[in-house]
């Protein structure tokens, strides 16, 4: 596997006593910049295997810049540089072209739920199509597991055929969820995804996340400290584009090694 | 009963602001009657038209249907009939759509999703000039260049014909139909963009599956002033169709559509001759009417 060690830039080295998962995705000295102006600065970072990593800190730390270039989202922005390596399974995802297969093995979730303006079905079934899936019966077979592994089958198992505007938020961002499993990914990432939610909403999403997690490596990020706490293995705090610390969240939230990191969660700042 | 003290002169209106609430008022008025002035112009356009045209068929016994259905126009035997026409209109609008929607659509799908902004800053504003561009000069542009072109290279014996009149329109409606289809392409939501691009989907498999399906009533409105500006365009074509009197069976034949038999006509005709050309005026509107029916529809279901 790959050697990249944790660069905790000013954590301590203590590591922490769990059955440590395999590494999913290494990031070394990651800079990005937009134009002249730098938004991140030598980013290091492990994310293991099938757990729940997230991402906190002030808005305009640089955690969403971060996530997006989990998969290359940032691409789409002109005027984006990006260096640094960013390892997923062995391959650096900037050395390569291939966007798709990239995008196909990283999914994401967005702040927003941003169904298109089609049925639930083909909302769900629109990755797989896309691949090439024609065969009903395989795709009825994807668009029932899916909705299922985001917990909203039961929901919408009678009206597949109507709009998916037509749910509310909470449903369409569970929707959002199958359709990013569709793909059947490895990683899955979330920008915010239920800060446009309410409570109960956001608390499904919530276990949602919890029962994910044994299938998938997340990446989520998160204004809501609680959340944090409640649904991430780690976390990293972010702050002016830096890493400040990255450990078990028990850790992060009980005992922060860094000054910093204890003013934003005792929520001194931010 | 109110407990309130309320100062006795309350109501009156200070002398300063008497003169504000007056000039309000006054400015409210020379608004409404610009306003009206469109709306008067339309009421005596329609009118005019409709009584001068329909006058044969009311008082001097002429058929409407043999005016509609008749391939004969001649008026010297008093025979009307714009079939011809009627055909010419259609087939040249059609034809038009076909060559000028594709065209005009991809050209906005260019614009507003792959082009890059310095590239764009260069092509929107030419295209948006095309639109300011005088009819007759597309007319000449289309004697001079295209007619010409067609006479050598099919061998016709004359290039005033269908196919130059559709070139010419398919040209014409571009700005149209770019403009219109890139501001509904654009104002599709970035995320839906970012929700497919984020699955995986290559740049085009998500403007052809998410961008163009999310701006479809945008679009159906290009597609319909587009057709409009075909169908109503009376200089350019003028110059391209040749104006023979027949019903078109190929694109090379020469031809006659219905803006242009009222533009060529109405200079020297009179009493029953005239008359007729209004007719042709009606049907021409009927047209016009109906599309701005259709569009009224699209634009209706588009805000569900």
């Amino acid at each position: 596997m790959n050697t990249t060690v944790i660069d905790r830039k000013t954590a301590t080295d203590k590591s922490a006593n769990t059955t440590e998962q395999q590494t999913k995705i290494a990031v070394k000295d990651l800079n990005l910049f937009y134009g002249e102006k730098q938004a991140l600065f030598d980013v290091s970072i492990d994310i293991k295997e099938k757990e729940v990593t997230a991402l906190i800190g002030p808005s305009g730390c640089g955690k969403s810049t971060f996530l997006r270039t989990l998969n290359r989202m940032n691409d789409l922005i002109d005027g984006v540089k990006i260096n640094g390596k960013m390892v997923i399974d062995g391959e650096d995802i900037y050395q390569s072209n291939d966007v798709i297969k990239l995008r196909t093995k990283v999914g994401m979730v967005f702040q927003k739920p941003n169904l298109f303006p089609m049925s639930i079905y083909d909302n769900v079934a629109y990755g797989p199509r896309m691949q090439g899936i024609k065969n009903k019966a395989e795709l009825n077979k994807i668009v029932e597991e899916s909705l299922r592994g985001a917990a909203i089958w039961d929901e919408v198992k009678d009206r597949l055929k109507s709009s998916a505007l037509g749910l509310s938020g909470g449903q369409q961002q569970r929707v959002c969820i199958a359709r990013a499993i569709a793909m059947k990914p490895e990683v899955i990432l979330m920008d915010e995804p239920t800060s446009a939610l309410d409570p109960i909403s956001t608390l499904k999403v919530e276990e949602l996340i919890a029962s994910m997690k044994k299938e998938y490596t997340i990446v989520i990020v998160t204004h809501n400290m609680q959340q944090a706490a409640r649904v991430s293995d780690k976390t990293a705090f972010f702050l002016n584009g830096e890493i400040i610390e990255f450990d078990e969240t028990n850790k992060i939230f009980s005992m922060p090694s860094d000054q910093r990191t204890e003013d934003y969660v005792t929520g001194r700042f931010g | 009963m109110s407990s309130i003290p309320v100062k006795k002169d309350a109501g009156e209106i200070g002398k300063a602001n008497k003169r504000k609430y007056i000039l309000e008022k006054v400015s409210g008025r020379v608004f409404l009657f610009c306003a009206l002035l469109s709306v008067v112009s339309l009421l005596l356009i329609i009118g005019f038209v409709f009584y001068k045209g329909s006058h044969p068929f009311i008082a001097e016994g002429y058929s409407f249907i043999d005016f509609l259905l008749g391939s004969d126009w001649v008026p010297s035997e008093d025979k009307f009939g714009i079939l011809p026409m009627i055909v010419a209109s259609i087939y040249a609008t059609i034809g038009a759509l076909i060559i000028g929607v594709p065209i005009g659509l991809f050209t906005a799908i260019f614009l507003a999703e792959i082009a890059p902004r310095s590239v764009a800053k260069i092509i929107s504003p030419a295209v948006q000039l095309l639109a300011g561009i005088p009819s007759v000069l597309y007319g000449v542009f289309g004697l001079a260049i295209i007619v010409p072109f067609l006479q050598n290279n099919l061998g016709l014996i004359k290039g005033q014909s269908l196919i130059a009149v559709i070139i010419v329109l398919a040209i014409m409606m571009l700005p149209t139909v770019v403009t219109v289809a890139e501001t509904a392409i654009r104002a599709v939501p970035k995320a839906y963009r970012e929700g497919s691009l984020a699955l995986g989907v290559s740049p085009i498999g998500t403007i052809f599956k998410v961008v163009v399906p999310a701006a479809k009533s945008g679009i159906m409105t290009a597609i319909v002033l587009g057709m409009g500006r075909a169908i109503g365009e009376t200089m350019a074509v003028i110059l391209v169709a040749g104006n023979s009197l027949v019903i078109p069976t190929s694109l090379t034949d020469s031809i006659r559509p219905l803006t242009t038999n009222i533009a060529l006509e109405m200079g020297y005709a009179f009493g029953t001759h005239q008359e007729m050309l209004f007719a042709t005026g009606i049907v021409l509107f009927s047209f016009i009417l109906i599309l701005n029916f259709v569009l009224a529809r699209i634009s209706s279901k588009g805000g569900n």
